[in-house]
């Protein structure tokens, strides 16, 4: 399947290549955490107005996705977990890339505003422009914080969701929008730990790279501080009730227990990083769980 | 180009266009089904 000559026709790209380019197996999260958002919110909406509403966020995901990797490409191409992707491969040419993430943003935005209403879609807009010129473009190539900043990208989409259904953006997805954004840091940089060579070989400010790994753990440590109480603001705002109460409480003590055994670790042999890897797994699982929960709740209650 | 070179192309410019000619038919139905899900609710209004 190595068709990667040099020759002065464009790269045919294979389809399933632009699927790869908008990353399906990260979108999995932000789908759920927008369906969450969707569900959670009081009122109705039309089921086909809400497949479309979930289709959008998926869509705009692949499309930031995308235009992250058309900026990204020579970047990837030194990252042996990148390297693989559809550009540094040279299995599409840079053009098609971006060509294909602008379409899709306008896409995704339009079909939103048109299907739901204009301030579901003005999010959306907001949370692709966020990711692709302040993750991406500026914070990302300068800042060890880049993630921290960068993670709002991917709490909108609960906000998404909730827009899509009321028209409005309350405290509960203000709420949920601060539990994704003090979650990814000690998430990210979990991975970055078990990850750091190969951020160290492209040149991304990783905070492991920059600042060591002692400071590493101390942020991750810090920041599942904040996000413990992102957690269970929803309860004591009384916003939801105790289903979400108790699994937050019961999720958020574990996640601070496999987060304090990283910060009190001091390991950096890539081969004996158990704890960062059970801590990183762990943080996803978490997420689905409150999220989860959010819903489950707020339909008892209703 | 050899002609191996041009039948991975042709090969794939059908498999695009194939996947293309499925999301539009896709999209038309979906359309349609917004459609009728606004006609459905603006009565309300």
């Amino acid at each position: 399947m190595t068709t990667a000559t040099m020759t002065s026709t464009p790269i045919t790209a294979h389809w399933r290549d632009f699927l790869a380019l908008t990353k399906p197996r990260v979108m999995t999260l932000v789908v759920f955490t927008g369906l969450c958002g969707l569900l959670a919110a009081p009122g109705s909406i039309h089921p086909v107005l809400a497949f479309t509403a979930i289709l959008c966020i998926a869509l705009g995901a692949g499309a930031a996705a995308s235009l992250n990797q058309w900026y990204e490409a020579d970047i990837d191409a030194k990252m042996k977990r990148t390297a693989n992707r559809p550009l540094p491969a040279g299995r599409m040419d840079r053009q098609s890339a971006l060509h294909f993430g602008v379409g899709l943003s306008f896409f995704s935005v339009i079909l939103m505003g048109m299907a739901t209403n204009w301030l579901a879609a003005t999010v959306l807009a907001v949370s692709i422009l966020f990711y692709v010129f302040v993750y991406t473009i500026w914070l990302k190539p300068r800042t060890a914080q880049n993630i921290v900043i960068g993670g709002a990208a991917g709490a909108f989409p609960p906000v998404i969701g909730w827009a899509a259904v009321t028209g409005d953006i309350t405290a509960l997805p203000v709420a949920l929008f601060m539990l994704i954004f003090f979650w990814t840091p000690p998430h990210f940089w979990a991975l970055a730990l078990f990850v750091k060579t190969d951020y160290a070989a492209a040149g991304i400010p990783m905070l492991p790279v920059v600042s060591g790994e002692v400071v590493t753990r101390r942020q991750i440590w810090f920041y599942t501080a904040i996000m413990a109480v992102a957690a269970m603001a929803p309860v004591l705002l009384r916003l939801t009730g105790p289903i979400y109460g108790t699994v937050a409480l019961l999720g958020t003590a574990l996640f601070a227990v496999f987060a304090f055994q990283v910060y009190r670790r001091r390991e950096s042999d890539q081969t004996r990083m158990q704890p960062e890897r059970r801590l990183f797994k762990y943080s996803i699982l978490y997420l689905f769980l409150l999220f989860g929960a959010v819903v489950v709740d707020r339909w008892v209650m209703a | 180009m050899t002609p191996e070179e041009e039948d991975i192309i042709r090969a794939r410019q059908k498999s695009r266009s194939l996947v293309t000619g499925l999301l539009l038919g896709f999209f038309v139905i979906l359309f349609f089904a917004i459609t009728l899900a606004k006609i459905g609710t603006s009565d309300t209004l």
